[in-house]
């Protein structure tokens, strides 16, 4: 008996799961695989750009500045020990391009713009809007989700290239400023190693897969809310839980890829 | 319905993250846009590259002239392949230069370091897919230790 | 005024046949619903209702709070699909069309929804455009003239500029009813105007409702608990309880009737043939700890 409930449970979950997924996938379709409509799409993408973009710039940028200090101190109080302080410039931009620009920027970003949005359209859906425009004849998929997806993916690669930009001059102002290492060498080495398509492409490519799935699961959490107070405060705390373990388990995925090799 | 200053605003967000990807792209991974006639390509064979990668620097007397560009197997002889892109304006080296491997510091990077060879009269100069024959491979910690440790040895005996 | 409806509709023991009664009409009733059938889950809403909704006049829905009464407007409105039965709308089955159809027919009816759903990130001009400048290619100074005259017939000219956060309850409803107007739709389907609403909102949204389809020959539909205002304004109403069409007629009429479930509901006793308990087990039994 017990067993069976057990299985059944399972099954449900599984079943649970795959729906989900595929209300996921169909609201994307739907938001997406449309001809944008230049004239009236594009306000609404600029507006989005404001709410996703340029409000989460400020967190994004201090955090850059103080991640790269934090780097190039706790680096160069390794690397002097072996005498190599003039390797700080690579250590510090390596794991920024790598992995720290795209990760932390992402995360960052599910706890600043992901829980907004989920919220912002859980309110939505609660106070009847969606169903309004639906009522309305006007498409809320394309007119709630769709721009703030696209604003999502254009705005997080640009925070994240922020942020790591950032984050070097951080380094930079500890390691040289600070430190005293020789600007010259800390920019020369810095230079002979990174490289444009191994690091620089890397970033810009995970940063554009944690853009996707961002947004994503903030959209689908604020459009399948359950429409009450508690179900909204849910759904804000699941965008944050789920994208931050995407974007942790793809980063482990993609390095993979990309470096493990 | 939208403002002039969230037009602007999200006009300099844009412009921003632009600037942070040239910097990144010019200032950080020190792209260079030059059209491609600037380089002309040599070849080295080495036994052993030891550390050297991809975009080392080739240097005369400290002077960067180029950069490695691939490093690669010969499949018949098994020694490893060396394609340097050389800069156009450092086009004057004799047939007989060398080319050594070299770290700079003790636990550095390693870079590939051009002598220039002698001139003569029927010697002419390095060519684009020109190879240079006369290389020193790099130096192995562990080898040298290995042959001190042997010498050592040959003098107690 | 209608009591032409209530010569060809039964009472709902599904005697109804809507499609033998359409010929007869001069004008047919805007919206047919025949031997409709509805759950959520294993919840039954709707078992075999049957209504139809005569153009421009005012239509009642009444019945308890969690009748499903809201149910209803967006199976009108092609929300929701239901499980058996059909809903036609000047004659479209509003369930086999494709999305395009429906929301073509779409434009032509509008919905003011109880927490009135005006959009939260523009200000109640902008709303009241916001319909007329998605759907029609005007030029913008004659949407602002058509909207200011929307706002004007609300009573809410003077708050065009406002956020829907800085205004009160009442207004909000106002201003959501402007909206709804808009686009001048021939069926304006209205979700508990009335909730929450103070006495002096009340009679404002109850004079309004009348008003404008008077004015503008609307064919409205009023979903509502609020018997004195319904019967107040209603041309016609539905009774609605136990899933079922329970009564229908005339304000007059109903109020004139016996049956004891309807005059629980429009006397507002707490029990009565609509029982105050939902159903459960033995209550003796419960308690004791017994199952059954």
């Amino acid at each position: 008996m017990s067993v069976i409930d057990q299985i059944a449970r399972l099954g449900r979950g599984a079943i649970d799961s795959v729906t989900g997924l595929g209300r996921a996938g169909l609201m994307l379709w739907g938001a997406i695989a449309k001809v944008p409509r230049v004239r009236k799409g594009t306000p609404l993408l600029i507006k989005q750009l404001y709410v996703i973009g340029v409000q989460s710039m400020v967190i994004i940028l201090v955090s850059g500045l103080f991640i790269g200090m934090v780097l190039a101190l706790q680096g160069y109080n390794i690397l002097v020990g072996f005498g190599t302080e003039d390797s700080l410039g690579p250590m510090v931009a390596l794991s920024l391009l790598r992995e720290l620009g795209p990760v932390v920027t992402a995360l960052l970003f599910a706890g600043r713009a992901g829980s907004a949005l989920t919220a912002e359209i859980g309110l939505m859906k609660s106070t009847e809007q969606l169903s309004s425009l639906e009522m309305m004849a006007i498409d809320p998929l394309r007119q709630v989700i769709a721009p703030r997806f696209w604003a999502g993916v254009i705005s997080l690669p640009l925070l994240a290239l922020m942020f790591t930009a950032v984050g070097i001059y951080g380094g930079h102002l500890v390691g040289v400023e600070w430190k005293g290492i020789d600007s010259g060498s800390f920019w020369s080495i810095l230079q002979a190693s990174v490289e444009w398509r191994q690091d620089i492409v890397n970033c810009l490519i995970k940063s554009l897969v944690f853009a996707v799935v961002v947004t994503w699961i903030a959209l689908y959490r604020g459009y399948h809310v359950i429409p009450n107070p508690e179900g909204i405060s849910r759904a804000t705390t699941q965008t944050v839980v789920q994208s931050s373990l995407a974007v942790l388990a793809l980063d482990f995925l993609l390095t993979a890829m990309m470096f493990g090799r | 319905m939208l403002t002039r200053k969230i037009e602007l605003l999200v006009g300099l967000f844009i412009l921003s993250g632009l600037m942070a990807f040239l910097v990144l792209v010019f200032n950080v991974a020190n792209v260079e846009v030059k059209p491609g006639q600037s380089h002309y390509t040599l070849y080295a064979k080495f036994t052993n590259v030891g550390g050297l990668k991809v975009r080392s620097p080739v240097k005369v007397g400290g002077v960067v002239v180029g950069r490695v560009t691939k490093i690669g197997l010969d499949p018949d002889e098994l020694v490893a392949v060396v394609e340097l892109a050389m800069d156009k304006e450092y086009d004057q080296f004799p047939e007989t230069s060398s080319l050594s491997i070299l770290t700079s510091g003790l636990l550095g990077e390693q870079f590939l370091g051009l002598t220039p060879g002698f001139v003569m009269d029927d010697i002419g100069m390095l060519k684009d897919g020109d190879r240079i024959d006369d290389t020193h491979s790099a130096l192995v910690l562990e080898d040298l230790i290995g042959q001190f440790l042997y010498s050592m040895k040959s003098k107690e005996n | 005024m209608s009591h032409q409806s209530l010569s060809h509709d039964n009472q709902a023991e599904g005697e109804t046949k809507p499609m033998e009664q359409a010929p007869m009409e001069q004008a047919k009733p805007l919206v047919e619903i025949s031997h409709l059938g509805f759950s959520r889950g294993t919840h039954v809403i709707y078992d075999d209702v049957s209504l139809t909704i005569p153009r421009g006049k005012v239509t009642a829905i009444m019945g308890p709070s969690g009748i499903g009464k809201t149910t209803l407007l967006k199976l009108i409105g092609g929300q929701l699909r239901p499980d058996k039965g059909v809903i036609k709308v000047d004659g479209i089955d509003v369930h086999q069309c494709n999305r395009g159809e429906l929301f073509a027919l779409r434009k032509r009816m509008s919905m003011l929804f109880q927490s009135g759903a005006l959009f939260t990130d523009m200000n109640v001009f902008d709303n009241v455009a916001f319909a007329l400048r998605e759907h029609s290619e005007l030029p913008e100074a004659i949407i602002r003239r058509i909207v200011l005259m929307k706002l004007e017939a609300v009573g809410l000219r003077g708050a065009a500029q406002m956020m829907p956060s800085e205004l009160s309850g009442g207004m909000q409803r106002r201003a959501a009813l402007a909206r709804a107007i808009a686009l001048e739709p021939e069926l304006v389907l209205y979700d508990e105007p009335f909730a929450g609403q103070d006495p002096i909102s009340m009679g404002v949204l109850v004079k309004l409702i009348r008003e404008l389809s008077d004015a503008l020959s609307l064919t409205s539909v009023v979903v509502s608990h609020d018997v004195q205002e319904v019967l107040g304004i209603a041309d016609y109403v539905y009774v609605l309880a136990d899933k079922k069409v329970i009564a229908h007629g005339t304000p007059a009429e109903l109020r004139a009737a016996d049956n004891p479930k309807l005059k629980q509901f429009i006397g507002g006793e707490p029990d009565g043939p609509v029982p105050f308990h939902f159903p459960a087990q033995d209550y003796q039994k419960e308690m004791l700890g017994e199952r059954d």
